[in-house]
């Protein structure tokens, strides 16, 4: 699923690396727990969390994820925005919740992980 | 080639700066992307561990073209009984630690997934030693 569909998706906003909304992702997977997040394997995943700090971004740039969307209106801090655009990770925020959230985009065909 | 990073104690802010640098040497170095993901992923775990668990420590990272080693450094306090560290799931994580994102129980086990070794070195009271080593062979990059 293209990035850019997933903005749209849940009426997204996004904080930056717009350049790379035409990239694609091939899973989603959605925790707010950051330990379970380091033990994905897959590539190309999209990640949906509650967890608004500069963890989730640091654990996106080390585990290869280059799309983080922030669920239920969190807002995305400077260091996490600077920490984002450093890392070329698209960053995105939705006023939904993660169930919302994932229920949205897992109806539109994003498959999960597990 | 040699890296060394200190690491402080309880300093999250911080937390993924010496493993994030060290992605980038790897990648800078042509290392594969599904090697450099394993070899991240693992520092990563331990580099957390000691800002969560231990009084601070330091990182240092050689590699040379057949593999890259880790040695993950702390002064203390140490594991009591590593086995029951290394099971999936069991934690000692504080709240400010699961605040941040972590504190699952899953960093040891998934070290020893990553690694192509582990050796942990650890006592109550003693400081911790972990050795992680990877491949970067053709065909020896295998998962375990
Ligand atoms: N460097 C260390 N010094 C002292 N104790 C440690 C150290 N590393 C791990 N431990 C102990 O081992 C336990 C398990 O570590 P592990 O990394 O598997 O899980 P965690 O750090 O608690 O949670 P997670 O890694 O999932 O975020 C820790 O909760 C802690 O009690
Ligand atoms: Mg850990």
């Amino acid at each position: 699923m293209k990035i850019n569909q997933i903005v749209e998706a849940v009426k997204g906003k996004v904080a930056c690396c717009q350049e790379n909304l035409d990239k694609e992702v091939r899973f989603g997977f959605a925790s707010d727990l950051m330990s379970d997040v380091l033990t994905l394997r897959d590539d190309d995943i999209l990640l949906i969390t509650g967890l608004s700090n500069i963890q989730a971004i640091r654990t996106a740039e080390l585990s290869d994820i280059s799309v983080v969307l922030l669920v239920r209106n969190k807002t995305a801090s400077k260091e996490m925005v600077d920490m984002a655009r450093e890392a070329g990770i698209v960053l995105i925020t939705t006023e939904y919740s993660m169930f919302r959230t994932s229920g949205i985009l897992y109806e539109k065909g994003l498959p999960p992980i597990y | 080639m040699q890296a060394r990073f200190s690491v402080d104690s309880g300093d999250f802010t911080k937390a993924g700066s010496a493993s994030s640098a060290i992605k980038r040497m790897l990648k800078q170095l042509g290392v594969k992307p599904a090697v450099v993901k394993r070899v991240v992923v693992a520092l990563f775990e331990a580099e957390v561990n000691v800002i969560a668990h231990s009084y601070g420590g330091f990182i240092q990272c050689d590699i040379s073209p057949e593999k890259v080693n880790l040695l993950v450094q702390d002064t203390g306090p140490g594991i009591p009984d590593l086995d029951l560290a290394m099971t999936e799931g069991w934690s000692t994580a504080t709240d400010a630690v699961r605040e941040m994102g972590y504190g699952a129980g899953m960093g040891l086990p998934n070290m020893k997934k990553n690694a192509d070794s582990l050796q942990i070195s650890t006592a109550a009271g003693k400081h911790t030693e972990i050795r992680m080593s990877f491949s970067l062979k053709e065909g020896e990059d295998g998962v375990s």
